[in-house]
């Protein structure tokens, strides 16, 4: 029996366990949610688990970090027009709003036939539901330079927010000018599509103003820019002609950081003076580890109804773990729609009730071209019941016909939103 | 046991499916108006810079997000979203923000 059975056998106890278990709690909401991971969709969850059980539902949120820290808004910070107070918020509010119990640890283990994780201090939390909002971890085994010592402390991602955000926007400060700025794009899917050519004008702003001479120089694996294409074309092209160069096709295979150069499978080798690297990207460890990521290895199939593993029923998983639906991006917007998804059909399982079938929702995602004007692109997704799986509405949905300012004050009150909707 | 246990959920889920069809019910409207609170704020409450959904009328919501959906009205981004929705959906989700205390 390998794991992936281990973990089917012990979901399929837990199901009957379940039903046994509704019987006695009389078609009230009651139970344990176990929640693994406090961003966009972790938080969420906890959240409206805890609103629409009407606190019937115990919650109790495992996050290794003593705040929120947002990636959307982050690439401003290497810009220099944000602070990373600008991006972090505190988990207080669920816990005294919400009375969502925080443990801040990380998970070691899922034992899913014993109905309990693991903590990395050690202890155990049991569950009736878990919910795994893992994020993504990067797959370092497919750049073997990166793994010698003191290679990751040189050569950074900041494609999680946190202190890998301030040390990028510490190198890019401390970089000579006429110096160069490489950024490397791993194949999709990766984390947030349009935000590598967000990072690029964000670096382009700070370098315009600051260190004219220096270059933003994008190495993308990819044919093409993979998210709002033309509207950045366009904004590298009026606002950066000269500092910033995007080279496609361009697939990194391995990294010196010793002496500051990628090497690709076709191209030339690039020498830069900082570099930052996004490492292909999988599933978060936890997720990865307990034998979930069903698609390739690399990420977590859902049954979109329930937010449910493929691999293990009363396991629900939100955000860039997941392998995406058609046209569905790997963004914060779309983690914490999950975790409503998630949360009524945790509330309603719970209770005995049948989960909403015709789930649908929206992705707005803005992205700023400079430190005031803003491009979206926007899409909604209906739960399609042949295909069983989230499905973009046809005729919907779109993309800013220009860069402005507008877009840019409702960045903002989205991102204001989105924080309160999510941990407030 | 696994084929017992597999044809039990998609029982269950074909019975869920055929429930559905017949009513939208005032759970499945919540959810549906929770996806608008990632901009819109939780139950509709918003942030500043944002327009708050609480408690504002039903009918003037719906006018403007028809007006939306056929381009009547101009915006950066809701002629976009509305057009995700049918008639009776997004008539269904003003409903309940109508619903909800300012």
């Amino acid at each position: 029996m390998d794991r992936r059975q281990m973990l089917q056998a012990a979901s399929a106890a837990s199901v009957l366990g379940l039903t046994a278990g509704c019987a006695s709690v009389g078609g009230g909401a009651g139970g344990k949610v176990v929640v693994v991971g406090g961003g966009y969709g972790g938080a969420t969850a906890a959240k409206y688990i805890r609103m629409w059980s009407d606190g019937q539902v115990e919650v109790t949120l495992v996050e290794p970090n003593d705040a929120f820290v947002s990636c959307p808004i982050s690439n401003l910070v290497l810009g220099g027009s944000k602070q990373m107070a600008d991006i972090t918020t505190s988990y207080d509010n669920l816990v005294r709003r919400h009375g969502v119990k925080i443990v801040k640890d990380r998970v070691a283990a899922i034992d899913a036939d014993k109905r309990q994780v693991r903590l990395a201090s050690g202890g155990a939390l049991p569950y009736d539901r878990l919910v795994l909002s893992p994020g993504i971890d990067f797959m370092w085994d497919q750049l073997p330079g990166m793994n010698k010592p003191g290679a990751q402390d040189k050569v950074l991602h900041s494609w999680k927010a946190g202190p890998q955000t301030v040390a990028l926007r510490k190198q890019l400060e401390a970089m000579p000018d006429g110096g160069v700025y490489a950024l490397a794009i791993p194949l999709q899917p990766y984390r947030c599509p349009p935000g590598p050519y967000e990072r690029a004008c964000q670096v382009a702003h700070y370098f315009k103003q600051a260190k004219p001479k220096s270059k933003v120089l994008i190495l993308d694996a990819n044919d093409d820019v993979t998210s709002k294409g033309p509207l950045f074309k366009k904004a590298w092209a009026e606002r950066y002609q000269g500092i910033i160069e995007y080279r496609p096709k361009h697939q990194l295979t391995d990294v010196d950081a010793a002496s500051g150069t990628l090497k690709f499978d076709f191209n030339d080798d690039v020498k830069a003076q900082v570099l930052n690297v996004l490492p292909p990207m999988r599933a978060g460890d936890v997720a990865h580890n307990a034998g979930l990521t069903t698609a390739n290895q690399r990420w977590c199939e859902v049954d979109w109804l329930t937010m449910e593993a493929k691999a293990a029923r009363n396991i629900h998983i939100l955000g860039d773990s997941l392998q995406i639906a058609p046209a569905m991006p790997k963004s914060g917007h779309m983690a914490n729609q999950h975790g409503k998804v998630a949360a009524a059909a945790i509330v309603a399982l719970l209770a005995g009730r049948q989960p909403n079938p015709l789930p649908i929702y929206n992705n707005t995602c803005y992205s700023f071209v400079s430190d005031t004007d803003v491009v979206h692109v926007a899409s909604v997704h209906r739960y399609d019941a042949a295909q069983k799986t989230m499905l973009p509405v046809p005729n919907s949905g779109g993309v800013s016909a220009a860069a402005s300012e507008l877009e840019g004050r409702f960045a903002m009150a989205w991102a204001r939103n989105i924080w309160a909707d999510t941990l407030a | 046991m696994k084929t017992i246990l597999t044809a039990a959920l998609v029982s269950g889920l074909l019975a869920a499916a055929g429930a559905g069809h017949a009513q939208t019910d005032p759970l499945q409207v919540r959810s549906w108006a929770a996806a608008c609170a990632n901009c819109h704020g939780t139950g509709g409450h918003a942030q500043p810079g944002m327009e708050s959904l609480a408690g504002a009328n039903k009918d003037e919501m719906l006018k403007k997000l028809m007006d939306f959906k056929s381009g009547a009205k101009p915006a950066t981004i809701m002629h976009q979203l509305a057009k995700g929705y049918t008639d009776e959906q997004l008539s269904a989700i003003v409903g309940w923000f109508a619903a909800q205390k300012k």
